[in-house]
């Protein structure tokens, strides 16, 4: 079992490592540079995928969280919990890069528009999801406070995907789907998000292996002193 | 050319904050496995003193 599993986790490994090659690759020699922002366009591919992959870690968070209220299964919660911490360390990079493309583009580095203040929301959200699973007294309330923060703050993702539609934003519309994103810029799209899913999935795997040690070790030092 | 800077403290950003979390983790990792080195040793410790 072990050995399955340390298999699929290099294959992914070398899978990863050779997507963010060819991402970054793509990224600085394959594209063309984009005729009005120019150079630093650039950062639009890593600061899309980094949000595709962030929406899709609060995703893995909101169903497991709700498997774990049902079955009360720890596993559930480890992957919830180690998806959730991802999808934070993934959403503080896009508003990072989101603003350092912003000053270029609009000229400044941040503005309330609804786009920015629900991604902001988002990152906070589950700042507190994670607070609150560090706060908790029991780790087994940590964990069913934790769940309803990761169910509840999910109503969060669609809005932010759909404010650019809705209301009228600075933030670029979503254009993928659209036209104004021609093919070679559509591949190198594809290829980071592939890249950064990979990296996603790896990094969850091994957060939710390690919450699993951490609880095992907790039980045997409570067994041993009590 | 103008904005290299930019794209440059972007991209270098993405790698460095990826980067201290696979780090962190890897720390948390060695923690925990100096704990179930701990925890073997007092429980060969103990089976010896019980025997």
């Amino acid at each position: 079992m072990n050995g399955r599993r340390n298999l699929i986790k290099n294959m992914l490994l070398g899978l990863g490592l050779a997507l963010m090659i060819a991402a970054l690759y793509m990224v600085f020699m394959y594209v063309p540079t984009e005729k009005s922002m120019g150079i630093v366009q650039r950062i639009f591919y890593f600061h899309v995928s980094l949000a595709w992959v962030s929406f899709l870690a609060f995703l893995v968070t909101f169903v497991f969280s709700i498997c774990y209220l049902r079955k009360r299964l720890l596993k559930w919660d480890y992957i919830a919990h180690a998806s959730a911490e991802v999808g934070v360390v993934f959403t503080t990079l896009v508003l990072i890069t989101g603003p350092i493309w912003a000053k270029t583009a609009w000229g400044i580095w941040w503005t309330w528009d609804a786009r920015l203040t629900t991604s902001l929301v988002l990152w906070l959200t589950y700042i507190a999801y994670l607070l609150v699973r560090g706060y908790a007294t029991e780790p087994a309330r940590g964990a069913r406070f934790g769940a309803v923060v990761g169910i509840v703050g999910f109503i969060d993702v669609p809005i932010v995907f759909l404010t650019v539609n809705v209301w009228r934003t600075q933030h670029p519309t979503t254009i993928i789907f659209t036209d104004g994103i021609t093919a070679p810029m559509l591949m190198t799209l594809v290829v980071c998000i592939a890249a950064f899913t990979v990296l996603y999935v790896l990094l969850t795997a091994q957060g939710a292996g390690l919450k699993s040690l951490e609880t095992s070790i907790k039980r045997l030092k409570i067994r041993r002193t009590g | 050319m103008e904005y290299l800077g930019y794209l440059f403290a972007a991209y270098s950003v993405v790698w460095a904050v990826i980067f201290g979390y696979v780090l962190y983790m890897q720390r948390k990792q060695k923690r925990l496995q100096r704990q179930i080195e701990m925890l073997q040793k007092s429980v060969a410790s103990q089976i010896s003193h019980d025997k």
